[in-house]
């Protein structure tokens, strides 16, 4: 049996002997999220919220400006400002509810699997496999929750515009500037998708802290806990 | 996979595979200290099965704990292959985990959205085995625990003995030398605990793996080379097989 005399390696040697490539913890994420369906949904619909809600309010500004036949290449008149301002603070708003709910499920889905995490670590995981395990399924549901949630958002709202200013407009109303950013104009597609940025990074960084907790954890405390 | 002793692949071979210092852990509970480990030196000779006994709450567990660096002791000293645990980086510690030391553990601890395979696999997904090679050692070592048609089974739909094997399994994924087991028959019936107990001495005895196990459970008394009584903390008495033979007979009467 070989492992009677194999020695540690040095320092060097050890990188390559234990591992867990992005791959394996890829499909092991993937794997994890179907098998904890209801957790997973849980974790993604606070993100699929808020961005439904923010990519909404952007088309809301958009339209409105269209309607109003304002345009903000056109500099900001006070009308436009009070709008812009509105929009931000809204989807300022959104972000940081989306955020709380899913630190919250994060922590409430890391805590959980306690006794699991203690459990790779005694079969030779490192802490960094538990917090990239961890990210990559917090970033997947955020990807998957936001793009979600941009689509509904987006589709609930071109539906009701065209009932209000016409399809036209509303087509039009996609490529106008939703909100002007350091003087400059952004459109209302860029918004969403930036959006949808933001949320998969805030999901995965709301993971950030209670996996590397956990992954901190001795194995054996880690093992104790029961839930 | 076939059982060669260490002389034969050659190296340094030591005759204590885990040897403990002077060991103690203290917890303090609500303002008192507890002293779960005072002062336990313990000798374990490679290929060993010895079987640490106690009541619950003598510290055996926490003697499990500090063997396998799944803890720090409060003062002492545990040696591997004479290597000081404590000595150990973080990633050298998980090398140890990983591919030297192989857990049982009362509650079967398998990852429950696992399959079988994907649970006696995943040790050797981090030892860096490719998936095939995994696969086929995986299948392999599932047949040794008699649980060939299983391995695509979840841990919800095994029973506890099962799993237990799954668990057996997955210990030995990575060739470990040593085996820890902290009451691995203690969530099992009387005759699969046995069979697990069986199977066990087994792997003691066909892979040359020193099995170490924390229990209170008597019918692992029959497959030891050496019994650990432990008490409040401290090691009480250790006997050595021969003596302790004319005690089993007694307590097997008392169980069937």
């Amino acid at each position: 049996m070989a492992g009677v005399v194999d020695r540690i390696p040095d320092k060097a040697g050890i990188q390559h002997q234990i591992m867990l490539p992005w791959s394996k913890a890829f499909q092991m994420t993937r794997e994890n999220i179907f098998v904890r369906f209801g957790r997973s949904v849980i974790t993604a619909s606070g993100i699929f919220l808020g961005t439904a809600f923010m990519s909404a309010v952007f088309f809301g500004g958009a339209a409105a400006a269209v309607k109003a036949n304002l345009d903000l290449r056109q500099g900001i008149t006070p009308q436009a400002a009070e709008m812009q301002a509105r929009t931000i603070w809204l989807v300022t708003m959104s972000l940081v509810v989306a955020t709380v709910g899913i630190v919250n499920s994060m922590l409430m889905s890391v805590t959980e699997r306690y006794k699991e995490i203690g459990t790779m670590k005694c079969l030779g995981a490192l802490d960094r496999f538990i917090v990239r395990l961890f990210i990559l399924e917090a970033l997947l549901l955020g990807v998957l929750g936001s793009v979600g949630g941009a689509v509904i958002g987006t589709a609930a709202m071109t539906i009701m515009w065209i009932g209000r200013i016409g399809a036209k407009n509303t087509l039009v109303a996609w490529v106008t500037p939703a909100v002007q950013l350091g003087g400059k104009p952004i459109q209302l597609w860029v918004c969403v998708v930036i959006g949808v940025l933001i949320g998969g990074i805030l999901s995965a960084l709301a993971a950030l802290y209670p996996a590397w907790r956990a992954a901190k954890m001795p194995p054996a405390a880690a093992l104790r806990s029961e839930f | 996979m076939t059982a060669s002793t260490g002389e034969a692949t050659g190296g340094s071979v030591y005759e204590y595979i885990v040897r403990t210092k002077d060991l103690a852990k203290y917890y303090v509970m609500g303002g008192q200290e507890v002293r779960a480990l005072d002062h336990v030196a313990l000798d374990i000779r490679r290929g060993e099965y010895v079987s640490i006994m106690g009541p619950s709450g003598s510290g055996k567990s926490t003697l499990f704990n500090m063997i396998g660096g799944l803890d720090k002791p409060t003062k002492g000293t545990v040696f591997i292959d004479e290597v000081d645990m404590a000595q150990l980086s973080a990633t050298e510690l998980a090398w140890l985990r990983c591919r030297k030391i192989g857990y049982i553990f009362q509650t079967f601890n398998l990852i429950p959205v696992m399959t079988a395979i994907e649970n006696v696999t995943l040790p050797m997904v981090f030892a860096g085995l490719s998936t095939d090679e995994a696969l086929d050692k995986g299948a392999e070592l599932l047949k040794v625990v008699g649980l060939g048609d299983r391995r695509d089974h979840k841990p919800t739909e095994l029973s506890g003995g099962q799993q237990q094997r799954v668990a057996i399994a997955r210990a030995l994924a990575n060739d470990p030398a040593i085996i820890l087991a902290d009451e691995p028959t203690g969530n099992l019936d009387l005759r699969t605990g046995k069979e697990i107990i069986a199977l066990l001495k087994r792997m003691n005895e066909e892979k040359n793996v020193t099995i170490i196990s924390a229990t209170h459970d008597l019918k692992m008394i029959d497959v030891s080379d050496r019994v650990v009584w432990i008490r409040d903390g401290k090691i009480e008495r250790i006997e050595e097989r021969a003596d302790i033979e004319v005690n089993v007979g007694v307590m097997e009467g008392e169980e069937s």
